[in-house]
């Protein structure tokens, strides 16, 4: 008795296999088409179509009309302005979080499972809430204001400003810095630091040539996931800056509610998801290719 | 690469099927079916704003004709037109601004009034019977309206500040009544710019582009002792003591300065301001919209219009339920202004509506 190869069956159960997957899969698939493909479509569509004096959007005479109004000093400068915060922003995060996500990552596992449910606790509750919250935090009376006055630190009233809108984005956006960078550091295999300093390394140097390139893809999709929310922030800047400075995400609010002009809202919503796209493909070329 | 050109056709498909489905379900019917006074086919569903109907009147109309009112609520005039726009809405009855009762009636969304069934009609004051966007009257009837203007914290600036939209816009008042930072200004292009329009003495329907500018010129001169644009808390603001004075409407003012321990004032700047004015109509598709006409008509009644204003405190347009109104509501100046000559409408102004949305993200950048 031999027993004979039979490629034919091995493909045959390979294909089966796969089409287990795509029908296990499906669901998400028709779930994302019909609830982000489609709408993301339709903003498309409305990018090139044409504005009725009423303020309604037809989808008849399609032009680019709406892309040409990009390059106006109003929206360069509402552009410049949103990219500013986001990335003040992301940097204060990143230094803020890598100690912390450092300090963590070294702990016994019971010490680190209670530090990171004490970075997710804030999670559990409702962001707008926590928002209004530092509003108090911040008026004439409140705490904040009253300690950085009673220290001396000149008028510690910063609400209705860009600092009040960086805080609180920081604030909002530090737990989605600290997480993967937790999971990149945690991951570190620690010997690689030992050899680095059995090789006469100073604490630094290890730091610099070994922790920090390993720990890069967590610094790069925390930079992200704190940098694209920022920079479309919407809540933050009107309830904490008193929606003075014209930023991205009012400002395309601005173009649905007030304007009614559905075409340049949805332009420019389509120009932030293509540099965001273009940006974040670019950042992880350079970086984290092994997420 | 082969990958990518088959997802680039799949989401072009989609979004052209999605399209194409979007505009196929376009076609109107244009006679609507006529309705006798009093006459109901089936429950109403309601679409106003927030905190503007008294409940009771509800329950008075849900027993005199058997049938059930549901009430949902909206924010804005924009929110409800991107609900209803679309069709298919499911309402009856909805209560638009007038510069958003012109663009309902150049979109064919709502349809015109029938005289037979809504007799009270006649109950509306002069003044609102022939409004300038819905001339004659014939899709809309007027429900409640407001002032936009001006209110101070007077127990910080004194009872004697001019009532002038500079105390929003001047550096020198700024500066006598300590109000640099303690400043508010609606978050809404068409009243932030309109203000500074009119405080420049202009029409706050000018469209024209020098007069914009320089309104233009007024708010970016302010921003820097604005504390907010906020079109929602202006009030709350005031009576924090966050701010001391804010631009906001009426009702609103008086309802939180109730609250509040500072003695407060409200007023509409001599150089003139905003008048609006809330409407009902009946939906060009509503699926009972003999039981909307009922309804409208039943709050024309001179007695329900008048409990309306003695339970949410806004103006009545209804001239014959003055008698049934509170006189302290009556004789309340920031309800029913004394000097209405200087009151405008905002107009919808068609494609100049962008250049005022721009001037404000500019001013203030």
């Amino acid at each position: 008795m031999t027993v004979a190869a039979t490629p034919g069956l091995e493909y045959q159960a390979e294909r089966a296999r796969s089409r287990r997957g795509f029908l296990l899969g499906l669901p998400a698939v028709i779930y994302l088409l019909v609830f982000f493909v489609i709408p993301l479509g339709i903003v498309v569509a409305y990018s090139f179509a044409t504005r009725t004096r009423t303020g309604r959007t037809e989808l008849t005479d399609w032009n680019i009309d709406a892309y040409g109004r990009l390059g106006e000093s109003v929206v360069r400068a509402v552009a410049f302005r949103s990219l500013w915060i986001a990335a003040v922003s992301t940097i204060i995060c990143l230094v803020l979080a890598y100690p912390l996500a450092y300090f963590i990552s070294t702990r016994r596992p019971v010490t680190r499972n209670l530090l990171l449910v004490g970075v997710m606790i804030p999670f559990w509750s409702n962001f707008l809430i926590r928002t209004y919250a530092w509003r108090v935090l911040l008026d004439s009376d409140g705490i904040f204001t009253q300690v950085v006055s009673g220290l001396g630190l000149g008028d510690g009233r910063i609400l209705f400003t860009s600092k009040a809108v960086i805080l609180g984005l920081v604030y909002g956006y530090l737990p989605f810095m600290v997480l993967p960078l937790y999971a990149s550091i945690e991951r570190i295999d620690w010997s690689l630091v030992e050899g680095a300093r059995d090789l006469y390394a100073s604490g630094w140097t290890a730091f610099r040539r070994v922790v920090w390139p390993l720990s890069r893809p967590g610094v790069v999709a925390g930079s992200i996931l704190v940098f694209v929310p920022s920079f479309g922030a919407y809540v933050t800047p009107a309830i904490l800056g008193g929606n003075k400075k014209g930023l991205m995400g009012s400002y395309i609010v601005d173009q649905f509610m007030d304007a009614r002009n559905g075409p340049l809202g949805a332009s420019l919503s389509v120009v932030v998801l293509a540099v965001m796209l273009v940006g974040t493909l670019v950042y992880f070329r350079q970086g984290g290719r092994n997420l | 690469m082969r990958k990518w050109i088959r997802l680039l056709a799949l989401f072009g498909a989609f979004s052209l099927i999605a399209v194409v489905t979007g505009c196929g379900s376009d076609e109107e019917s244009s006679a609507f079916k006529l309705c006798a006074e009093g006459e109901t086919d089936g429950n109403l569903n309601f679409y106003n704003w927030s905190e503007y109907m008294d409940p009771d009147l509800i329950a008075a109309f849900q027993d005199q004709h058997g049938v059930s009112v549901t009430e949902d609520f909206y924010p804005s005039n924009e929110e409800m037109h991107g609900k209803i726009g679309v069709g298919n809405s499911g309402y009856d009855l909805i209560v638009p601004s007038d510069y958003m009762v012109s663009i309902l009636i150049s979109d064919e969304l709502i349809q015109p009034i029938q005289a037979a069934a809504v007799p009270n009609q006649a109950n509306i004051a002069e003044r609102f019977g022939d409004p300038p966007y819905d001339p004659g009257a014939i899709y809309t009837a007027a429900y409640q309206w407001g002032t936009t203007g001006v209110g101070v914290d007077t127990g910080v600036t004194g009872e004697d500040v001019p009532h002038t939209w500079g105390l929003l816009f001047d550096s020198g008042l700024a500066e006598q009544y300590g109000l640099s930072g303690k400043i508010s200004l609606l978050d809404d292009p068409r009243e932030t710019v309109g203000a500074a329009l009119k405080y420049l003495g202009y029409s706050l329907n000018s469209t024209s582009a020098d007069e914009l500018a320089e309104a233009e010129a007024v708010i970016a001169n302010a921003v820097s002792r604005i504390a907010a644009f906020d079109s929602d808390q202006y009030s709350e603001l005031i009576v924090m003591g966050e701010t001391v004075v804010g631009h906001g409407y009426s009702g609103n003012f008086l309802w939180d300065f109730e609250e509040g321990d500072s003695t407060y004032d409200y007023f509409v700047p001599d150089e003139g301001g905003t008048i609006w004015v809330d409407n009902m109509a009946v939906l060009a598709d509503a699926p009972h919209p003999c039981t909307a006409f009922a309804f409208m008509n039943f709050l024309l009644d001179a007695e329900n219009g008048a409990q309306l204003t003695n339970y949410n405190w806004y103006a009545s347009p209804n001239a014959a339920s003055e008698p049934h109104i509170d006189q302290e509501v009556l004789d309340n100046p920031i309800i029913y202004p004394t000097d209405m000559s200087k009151l405008e409408f905002i107009e919808d102004t068609g494609d100049f509506e962008i250049n005022y949305t721009d001037a404000l993200s500019r001013a203030r950048s």
